[in-house]
């Protein structure tokens, strides 16, 4: 059970690690438990959204959420080994701080045979006041073929 | 009575096209992105211009949801800050060839945003329209759908509510 959650894991994150786009975002994970992922990229002025505010685009939390979420999906023993989003709500709570990390932490709270549900929350350096939230609905992959016994 | 002359096209096609890159280019992400714009009259067309950098998924592959939500975004913003400085543009109230960060005018903030992913995107340019459907004082709600190949095969579409910036002349015109 837990060789097979150890496999899950580092699948997902071997997944998350190689995706391009994640890589020209800096973005970093920082945990990986099922069900459950925390990323985290630094702060660049080529994502800033307002170069008089120096805040970063909501745009690139939408990407560190989104990949945080799918993360999340990965690593849960009962959503498969891919996923896609479905669809997502960004809530902005408050600007970013200007050169500070941004860290998201997803959580896939349910998951049936074809959907799986997440919340996801962003802050800064500030743990305590969010920047955004997120929940979303992803797809569940279906193997093809029942796996053999002991597949969750 | 005679009637003003018309402004020469070359001038209005200057101006309004100098207003829309100021707008586009205050946006560094939107330019790390590959996002420009199209115009036709005051319609316009995001553009995302393909880069193997925009890939979430590299065994479909597919452009990531992320870039394809801040495609979306950005195209929303402004398409809503063009509709509310139109007036401004084409008064010539604003002075694009100053381009500095200071003299750029205020964006809307997203407040919040919901992208519907209906098929992945594809490794190619996409496009995208947004639509204004309703634009108060302190609050708008914008739709915005987003394509590739074919116009009626949406890949995307989103609806987002954001918070207006103040206006210079609310007190002046109450």
């Amino acid at each position: 059970m837990s060789d097979q959650n150890d496999k899950i894991l580092e699948q997902a994150r071997q997944f998350i690690e190689a995706i391009p786009h994640s890589r020209a975002l800096g973005m970093q994970m920082d945990e990986i438990r099922p069900g459950c992922a925390t990323l985290s990229m630094p702060y660049d002025t080529r994502f800033v959204g307002d170069p008089r505010t120096g805040v970063i685009h909501g745009g690139a939390v939408s990407a560190l959420m989104d990949t945080c979420a799918g993360a999340a999906v990965m690593s849960h023993p009962q959503a498969g080994a891919s996923t896609a989003t479905l669809d997502l709500r960004i809530d902005y709570m408050r600007p970013a701080t200007p050169g500070q990390r941004i860290t998201a932490r997803a959580e896939c709270y349910h998951v049936t045979r074809s959907v799986a549900f997440v919340r996801a929350t962003t802050h800064d350096e500030d743990a305590e006041r969010p920047v955004a939230t997120a929940t979303g609905a992803f797809t569940v992959s279906r193997p093809d073929k029942p796996k053999s016994e002991g597949q969750a | 009575m005679s009637r003003p002359k018309p402004e020469p096209v070359q001038q209005v096609k200057q101006r309004r096209d100098g207003a829309l890159k100021m707008l586009v280019e205050g946006i560094p992400y939107a330019q790390f992105l590959g996002i420009g714009f199209d115009r036709r009259g005051d319609e316009l067309t995001g553009v995302l211009s393909y880069d193997d950098k925009l890939i979430g998924n590299p065994m479909l592959p597919a452009i990531h949801g992320g870039v394809t939500a801040a495609f979306l975004e950005v195209t929303a913003i402004i398409e809503l800050s063009w509709s509310y400085l139109w007036d401004d543009i084409e008064a010539g109230r604003i002075d694009f060839d100053a381009l500095t960060p200071e003299s750029l005018p205020r964006l809307p903030k997203t407040i919040d945003f919901t992208v519907d992913y209906l098929r992945s995107g594809l490794p190619r340019d996409a496009y995208a329209r947004a639509r204004v459907n309703r634009s108060g004082r302190r609050y708008a709600s914008v739709h915005v759908e987003a394509w590739q190949d074919n116009r009626t095969r949406i890949f995307a579409q989103a609806t987002g509510h954001f918070l207006m910036p103040a206006r210079d002349d609310t007190s002046a015109n109450g």
